[in-house]
């Protein structure tokens, strides 16, 4: 209906009607237009959607340079990993004893702390030396840590040297929790599961057994040794006293603070057990054991020829068809021995090449596709 | 806000049936009895005082009360404030109370500006007319003022009622929501009845104007306030492609589902493998393990909660705000800003924005909506004869040119302002004549002052105001017709009465033809110097014709027939314009030409200031000039004849045509004057000024299709029926020759068969049509129809059917006097609208009040119907014969289309040229109302819809709204297509609300479309680019950012259950908690709204140029079924790359879980944010900025987790693996590795898309970077190869669909 058909005399100031006196009812209407406040949107770039865009129109000719920038960089990328994979050396031997022939089948059914331990020895030989430093480590198969039940049963506050959580551990150590009404000095079943089997590695030269040194420190990442895992504090370092009132896992023969002789690696910071609690990825893994240093420049760490493995058969992983096995690798920057990586790079690089080679051809045949405007649609 | 306790209260009492209860609050009188039964209807108000109370307490204490929650009466000031109440309550005075305090039978008194609290009945007003004025804005937007009059029978009183002798009842119908409708009667305590209609009810929320003080019943309080009832909440509108992703969310809980019963099966079969238990996989708590099935069922479970993720709850987040910004930016655009009025488009709904994108029907009123609903008066027919107004015609040309330079620049105003000060000056004479000479040019140097401020203000403030610019208020009068007019004099029409001679009878013709003009309509009359103040003329002193005596007694005449009228208050009324104040305004004028550049903010400001000064200070010169005519001192008189004519009468219409009448009429000397419920003062250039009593209005309805008003004559002193209406109507209610044997008779047939013939050729011209008629009845017949009048207004229940057969009792027998045509200029560039809409594919129907002459013509206007289209037209009187008309129609099109196939066919085999290929077949289809009706009969719908498939546009002519809505309900629900509906008025709000999206244009005819729709735009035109660039952003955008969501999720959520193979399906997560939960939440969010508000595929001009890409959206290409599946295809390669990469990268190594996790979730995190980048049609800065922020954000968040979350419980493996991977070369080897390959097909099909198949938005796009020259060649060349390809698409459809 009419807006304020009067509004607009008001404005127009017509001389014999008398002007001036705007009614209470000319408020809105056309009113609001005044020349300082109008309802113009801004004209900026933003709001009217003119920004400057790169806009990428995604056909052959524009996206060829790229395939083969892409090929050409990671086929050598590809070449360099595969190379320094292929340097790599590892021997692996698989002790578990489930085949009758080999010497630790006898300890095949044994249990968490039986005494004396099972022993055995294994006998290898290996073909090539290792040159620089070699690492140790047992190998875990169809061993499942990162079951969601598992990977949570353990108490960071605990490890940290919390003294309330040490005598009152987290409810998601149950049921490794407490035992016979005493705290459990690591809780949870990560702990309790923890691998103890022992292994030693002995070079036979002219049938002499000589003894390799193997380290036991350094084989935890330096933060987990020092910043997250922590004895608990109290008057004094003697670890028995501090963890007084606690009491060993299950499947322990011996309490925390009896599991090495050194107070530095000794408690909640010993690197086996630190490393231990570090839960694997995936069910087959591999953990490092001990660290085999290269002695002198002259000398490979390890040299070709024959060795022996003797192992303190403890860890029982035949009930859920585990194996076991021991691992002697180097390493380089990548970690260990991996051909993937290598192949990976080599095969999408040739591949990228590849497609650039037919994005070169479809361009130069229908590159022009674009603008031709006789195209049957 | 509402009291929630009481309301749930009040909603139960309501489905109680309350009958009973009320029958015994009454009294147990027989009569009441008989009331009682209906109450249950009805409700009864009895004033809320001493001598009533009991009753009143029986009665009201069902009603509802006003409480809202407000913080205005707090413990604190409620002691002081009920003391004060206390002591005015013993005056016997109003007292102030708040809102909440109002109750049913409550009085109240309310001034000037204050906003209504209840619905209440008006029982007084201050204005001695009984009339209220009140702003309605707030209910309907609409910014003009009504009128409300205080009950028949309490507006003679002088002094303000008094409340305590109020003693009648007031009975009126249960609380309801039509804001339009209020029916019920005042009761007096001598049982007499006063029947009450909308026009006495004062509405909650409106606000009082210009009206001193009002004092009211309540009658509705509370939550029974009809705008309370009407506040029925927002409707909710979801779009199609919210629906559509609702279907694809159920997908993916299926998916999820499915990954769920895996998750369990695996572990159940996991479990069993193992002869004893495992030692990793422990026990409850409680020290038992469940058995392998039941420990399955709590995987599934498990799961569920792991996976959860894959139910895109946050894409409902992020799609509204994705469309929060969409409208952000649809608001902010420049183009839609129409400068005349100030106005910008409204968004008023948020999510249907993409909605905008798929339109395929439109649906558009005519008036007001293709046109610009300026009314401008064209012709003229009386008594058979044509009057063609050429002068008038090369006036609105000029105005025409100037309003074009007028959008050229705004600097040739000074040019312009030539046109308008002759226009001006040719219709200030008119106005002046009826002046005393001498006083003329007393006033003549005043005159030549004001005039140039005038014709300033003119010129800039054009447009401004409805139904007021020059174009629309100036008539140039016909030669011819003014030489004719002038000949009539008060002589010659009393003889003319009498007198059957051919000329006088003209003369007579002529004469009513104009007062029916002035008078047949609901002009409000108000002069410029009080805003919506009407104008008090003396009507004594300007009817020198007429003693005062004689007046007096005619008045008493006429009192017997009205029950209300007195000759008091008109006698007191006999004010005018004092000489006192209109120096004053002149003063006031003064003023304004001091500081002409007054802007809109400051002239409000001061409007309280002027509003109360003058008024304040008239009181005392009304009062003087009262004392002056009883006394009968004729000089003072005489001094208020010469100045009343001068103020520049202004006229406020409910329609530009009603204005548009009263304009013509004012141009031929025939000035509206003033009109008060009671009677109308014309100022009659022959016959001096005439003051005809106004007996009754019968409003227009869209029903009756006309308009009458009911007069004395102050000449003859007879009742005459002045009706005006549309043709249709108005020829079948003409006295026939058969039923009156006058002489005249065969003068009348004459007339008519010419005017029909006038009418005719107006409506070929796209003149809008009204006829206008005269009745005269003698006193007899005037009381007889009188009593039945009286009859229908009091009774409630069907009153509707009995005003309306009143009415028709009224409107029979009546002398055609002439018709007019008007004209409703076309809006600009409403053509290229509507043929780039339709280049888009986009049907466009007209659906159209206006006869089908009118509507055709203004369809051929707009380009709607092209000249070589065939046009059927249906319009049959049964619906057999409508039926069989549309199966003639279909065949036909269908022979038409196959010869041209063939022929086609045969031209496309010799490849000929597009040109000559584009020659297809068009047709047209034009229903009239009538048919419409038939047609909309569900067995005919099928083939109705059937037809109009094939034509290129339907009209509908003389639809009624509810038709209109019919129709674009039956496309919606038939054809399933996504419909538009657009109009500007009242009667387009229900085809709005219907319509998928509902555009309103803010135009003249109010807010009420406005509010209705889902967006308000100023311009039809607007809708070009609101659709086709606008629209096809907004869903391609929101589609493409949907697609993308649901990618993200599947991509990322697959991640997790790939690992689930690996970890005995226990539901072990690679990724710490916090990590998975803000991956989604913070990592990854922003990067796809950004996309979702900013991309842009094509340009905006381009999506201009080139309507043809709106089929993209329209088709919504870019969201098939097919584009989920495939979506969610490269979901799960993307995330088995992801995946497996790093696995066999690390398996069989020391790897932790995070540690195996975290190169994982940083490629994930690539790939998804490099897959954007492939998607994104258009990078910015703010892109970049978004996508490298995300990414920095990301490692600063889990550098800062690994640094300090050592012992956060369950677990804290995440410690430090973020840092240790940084120093790691193989991870960034694994990122890199991972994300080219999970990445290379998308691109590739891609770039292959781009360069084999390309989409023609791709090929837009690709025009950008050509040069303006070669882009205008290749748009033109694109464009006939679309035309051609539209053709054949068009017609290879058209034969199937059959």
């Amino acid at each position: 209906m009419a807006v304020n058909y009067s509004a607009k005399e008001e404005a127009d100031g017509h001389p014999s009607g008398g002007v001036g006196v705007p009614g209470g009812g000319a408020v809105g209407g056309g009113g609001g237009a005044g020349a300082v406040k109008t309802r113009k949107p801004d004209n900026t770039a933003f709001k009217q959607q003119r920004l400057p865009a790169w806009q990428p129109i995604l056909t052959a000719g524009t996206v060829l340079p790229a395939f083969f920038i892409i090929g050409l960089i990671f086929i050598p990328i590809g070449i360099g990993i595969f190379v320094t994979s292929n340097n790599i050396r590892e021997y692996e031997i698989d002790y578990t004893g489930t085949e009758p022939s080999s010497p630790c089948n006898k300890c095949l059914n044994v249990s968490w702390d039986s005494t004396p331990p099972c022993t055995c020895t294994i006998n290898f030989t290996l073909e090539h030396s290792f040159e620089s430093n070699v690492f140790m480590y047992y190998g875990l198969s169809n061993f499942y840590q990162n079951h969601r039940r598992y990977v949570k049963s353990r108490d960071d506050s605990q490890l940290n040297g919390d003294n309330s959580s040490l005598l009152n551990p987290s409810k998601e150590c149950e049921p490794y929790r407490t035992n016979e009404d005493k705290p459990i000095a690591p809780c949870g079943a990560i702990a309790n599961s923890m691998f103890n089997d022992t292994l030693e590695l002995y070079r036979i030269d002219n049938d002499t057994r000589t003894p390799i040194t193997l380290i036991k420190k350094g084989i935890a990442w330096w933060t987990d040794k020092n910043v997250k895992f922590r004895n608990p504090t109290g008057d004094g370092n003697n670890l028995t006293a501090l963890f007084q009132g606690t009491t060993k896992p299950v499947n322990w023969p011996k309490p925390v603070y009896m599991l090495d002789s050194e107070p530095d690696n000794n408690g909640f910071i010993n690197e086996d057990f630190i490393v231990w609690m570090r839960t694997a990825a995936l069910p087959t893994f591999r953990k490092l054991y001990r660290l085999i240093e290269r002695k002198n420049s002259f000398q490979p760490t390890l040299q070709a020829g024959k060795y022996s493995l003797d192992i303190a058969y403890n860890y029982p992983v035949h009930s859920f068809d585990g194996r076991k096995r021991m691992i002697l690798s180097t390493i380089s920057w990548m970690g260990g021995k991996n051909p993937f990586l290598g192949i990976a790079y080599i095969t999408v690089g040739s591949i990228c090449f590849f497609l650039g080679v037919v994005l070169l051809f479809i361009h130069h045949k229908y590159g022009n596709r674009n603008t031709s405007a006789d195209i049957p649609n | 806000m509402a009291d929630p306790i009481r309301w749930a209260r009040y909603r139960w009492q309501r489905l109680i049936p309350t009958e009973g209860r009320e029958c015994s609050s009454n009294n147990s009188s027989s009569k009441c009895y008989q009331l009682s039964k209906t109450t249950g209807k009805h409700r009864v108000v009895i004033p809320c005082l001493g001598h009533f109370k009991e009753e009143y307490e029986k009665l009201s204490k069902l009603y509802m009360n006003n409480k809202i929650r407000t913080t205005r009466y707090t413990l604190l000031t409620f002691l002081p404030r009920n003391l004060f109440e206390q002591f005015h309550r013993r005056e016997k005075k109003y007292i102030d109370e708040c809102w909440k305090n109002v109750n049913v039978g409550d009085f109240v008194r309310l001034s000037r500006n204050e906003i209504i609290p209840a619905d209440m009945v008006l029982l007084y007003s201050s204005d001695p007319d009984g009339i209220c004025y009140i702003e309605t804005a707030s209910l309907d937007g609409e910014t003009n003022l009504k009128q409300r009059q205080v009950v028949r029978g309490y507006s003679e009183q002088v002094s303000e009622i008094d409340p305590e002798e109020f003693s009648s009842r007031i009975e009126c119908e249960s609380p309801n929501n039509d804001l339009s409708c209020f029916r019920g009667f005042v009761e007096h305590s001598n049982m007499d009845r006063v029947g009450l209609s909308k026009e006495n009810l004062l509405l909650r929320g409106c606000t009082v104007r210009n009206t001193e003080a009002v004092v009211g019943i309540v009658v509705y309080a509370g939550h029974e306030t009809k705008a309370m009832l009407n506040n029925s909440g927002p409707h909710y509108k979801r779009s199609k492609l919210e629906r559509k992703v609702n279907t694809d969310i159920l997908w993916c809980v299926l998916l999820l589902l499915l990954m769920c019963l895996t998750g369990a099966v695996g572990h159940g079969i996991w479990l069993s493998k193992y002869s004893e238990v495992p030692f990793f996989n422990i026990p409850g708590p409680d020290g038992k393990l469940s058995p392998p099935t039941l420990a399955g069922f709590y995987m599934f479970w498990t799961m569920i909660i792991l996976l959860q993720v894959l139910i895109p709850v946050s894409l409902y987040v992020s799609i509204e705000i994705v469309k929060l910004g969409q409208i952000y930016l649809i608001q902010n655009d420049i183009d839609f800003y129409y400068e005349k009025t100030d106005s910008t488009i409204q968004c008023r709904a948020l999510n249907i924005a993409e909605d905008l994108g798929q339109i395929q029907y439109i649906f558009s009123d005519k008036t007001g909506t293709l046109t610009e609903n300026k009314m401008v008066f064209r012709r003229c027919t009386i008594a058979g004869q044509e009057y063609c107004h050429e002068e008038n015609a090369k006036r609105l040309e000029c105005y025409q040119e100037m309003d074009s330079k007028d959008e050229d620049s705004a600097d040739c105003q000074c040019g312009s302002s030539a046109p308008t000060s002759k226009c001006q000056g040719n219709n200030w004479r008119a106005v002046c004549e009826p002046l005393n000479r001498k006083s003329m040019t007393q006033l003549s140097g005043r005159f030549s002052a004001f005039k140039r401020q005038e014709e300033a203000g003119d010129t800039s403030n054009s447009g401004h105001m409805a139904f007021s610019s020059p174009i629309e208020t100036d008539v140039v009068p016909d030669t011819q017709l003014l030489e004719k007019f002038s000949q009539i004099s008060f002589h010659s029409y009393q003889q003319s009465e009498k007198a059957s001679s051919k000329s006088s009878l003209e003369t007579m013709y002529i004469a009513d033809f104009f007062l029916a003009l002035a008078i047949c309509n609901t002009v409000v009359v108000s002069g410029p110097s009080q805003t919506h103040q009407k104008v008090r003329l003396s009507s004594l002193s300007r009817m020198p014709i007429k003693s005062l005596e004689e007046i007096r007694q005619m008045f008493q005449r006429f009192s017997v027939w009205r029950l209300s009228s007195s000759p008091l208050p008109s006698v007191k009324e006999s004010s005018s314009e004092s000489p006192n104040s209109f120096v004053r305004k002149l003063s006031i004028f003064g003023m304004k030409l001091a500081s002409p550049t007054l802007d809109g903010a400051d002239e409000r400001i001061s409007e309280p200031h002027n509003t109360d000064s003058p008024e304040n200070s008239q009181v005392p010169g009304e009062i003087h000039l009262v004392n002056v005519a009883a006394g009968g001192e004729p000089n003072h008189a005489v001094s208020s004849i010469e100045l009343s004519p001068i103020p520049k009468l202004s006229y406020e219409a409910e329609s530009p045509d009603e204005a548009a009448l009263v304009h013509a009429a004012r141009a031929y000397k025939c000035v509206l004057q003033s009109r008060t419920p009671d009677q109308v003062t014309v100022d009659f250039a022959g016959l001096g000024s005439l003051t005809f009593q106004l007996l009754h209005i019968l409003p227009f309805d869209s029903l009756r299709k006309r308009m009458s008003v009911v007069v004395r004559h102050p000449v003859s002193n007879k009742v005459v029926v002045y009706t005006k209406g549309s043709d249709s109507v108005m020829m079948d209610l003409l006295r026939t020759a058969s039923e009156v044997h006058t002489n005249n008779s065969e003068i009348e047939e004459k007339i008519k068969e010419r005017t029909q013939h006038h009418l005719d050729d107006y409506a070929r011209r796209g003149l809008r049509t009204l006829c206008i008629a005269k009745k005269v009845m003698s006193d007899a017949e005037y009381a007889e129809w009188l009593n039945h009048r009286f009859l229908a207004e009091t009774s409630i229940d069907n009153r509707e059917d009995l005003l309306l057969e009143s009415a028709m009792r009224l409107e029979t027998n009546l002398t055609l006097l002439g018709a007019t045509g008007i004209e409703d200029h076309l809006q600009e560039g409403v053509p290229d609208t509507i043929q780039a809409l339709r280049k888009a594919g986009i049907k466009i129907w007209m659906l159209t009040g206006d006869k089908r002459e009118t509507a055709v013509n203004i369809a051929y206007a707009c380009k709607l119907l092209e000249p070589k289209d065939k046009i059927f037209t249906l319009k049959s009187q049964s619906r057999d014969a409508c039926a069989l008309v549309m199966s003639k129609i279909l065949e036909d099109i269908q022979d038409n289309t196959s010869v041209k196939k063939n022929r086609s066919e045969k031209l496309g085999n010799a490849s000929a040229s597009p040109s000559t290929q584009a020659q297809g077949f068009n047709s047209g289809l034009v229903i009239d109302g009538r048919t419409l009706e038939h047609v909309l009969h569900d067995s005919l719908q099928n083939i109705f819809l059937e037809l109009t498939e094939k034509c290129r546009a339907v009209v509908c002519c003389q639809a009624t709204p509810l038709q209109k809505s019919v129709l674009v309900k039956l496309v919606r629900s038939k054809l399933k297509a996504m419909t538009l509906a657009v109009g500007d008025g009242a009667n387009d709000v229900s085809m709005i609300q219907v319509a998928d999206t509902g555009v309103g244009i803010s135009g003249q005819e109010g807010m009420q479309a406005v509010m209705a729709s889902d967006f308000a735009i100023s311009q039809f035109r607007h809708l070009r680019k609101l659709l086709l660039v606008h629209g096809h952003w907004c869903y391609t955008r929101l589609t493409n950012m949907v697609l993308y969501f649901f990618y993200k999720n599947v991509t990322y959520v697959n991640l997790l259950f790939w690992y689930q193979f690996f970890c005995g399906f226990s539901g072990t997560s690679m990724t710490d908690y916090w990590i998975l939960i803000l991956f989604n939440l913070l990592f990854t969010s922003v990067p796809p709204i950004i996309y979702g508000v900013l991309d842009k595929d094509v340009s905006a001009e381009i999506l201009m140029e080139l309507p043809q890409l709106y089929t993209m959206s329209q088709k919504s290409v870019a969201y098939l079924p097919s584009a989920f599946w495939i979506t969610l295809l490269d979901a799960f390669y993307q995330s088995l790359v992801c995946f497996f990469v790093p696995y066999f990268t690390y398996c069989g190594s020391d790897i932790d879980i995070f540690s195996f996790g975290n190169p994982i979730n940083t490629a994930a995190l690539f790939i998804m944010l490099f897959h954007l980048l492939i998607e994104c049609k258009s990078v910015t800065w703010i892109h970049t900025v978004v996508i490298v922020g995300s990414i920095l954000f990301y490692f600063v968040f889990t550098l800062a987790i690994g640094a300090t979350c050592k012992t956060h419980n369950p677990r804290s493996d995440f410690y430090w693996i973020m840092e240790k991977h940084m120093t790691d070369p193989v991870f960034y080897l694994v990122c890199l590795l991972t994300t080219c390959i999970a990445l290379l097909p998308r691109y590739l099909i891609r770039v292959l898309q781009g360069t084999l198949f390309p989409s023609p938005v791709s090929r837009a796009k690709y025009l950008v970077r050509l040069s303006p020259e070669e882009r205008r060649k290749e748009i033109k060349r694109w464009k006939d190869e679309c035309n051609v390809n539209y053709r054949v698409k068009l017609q290879a459809t058209s034969v199937p669909s059959s």
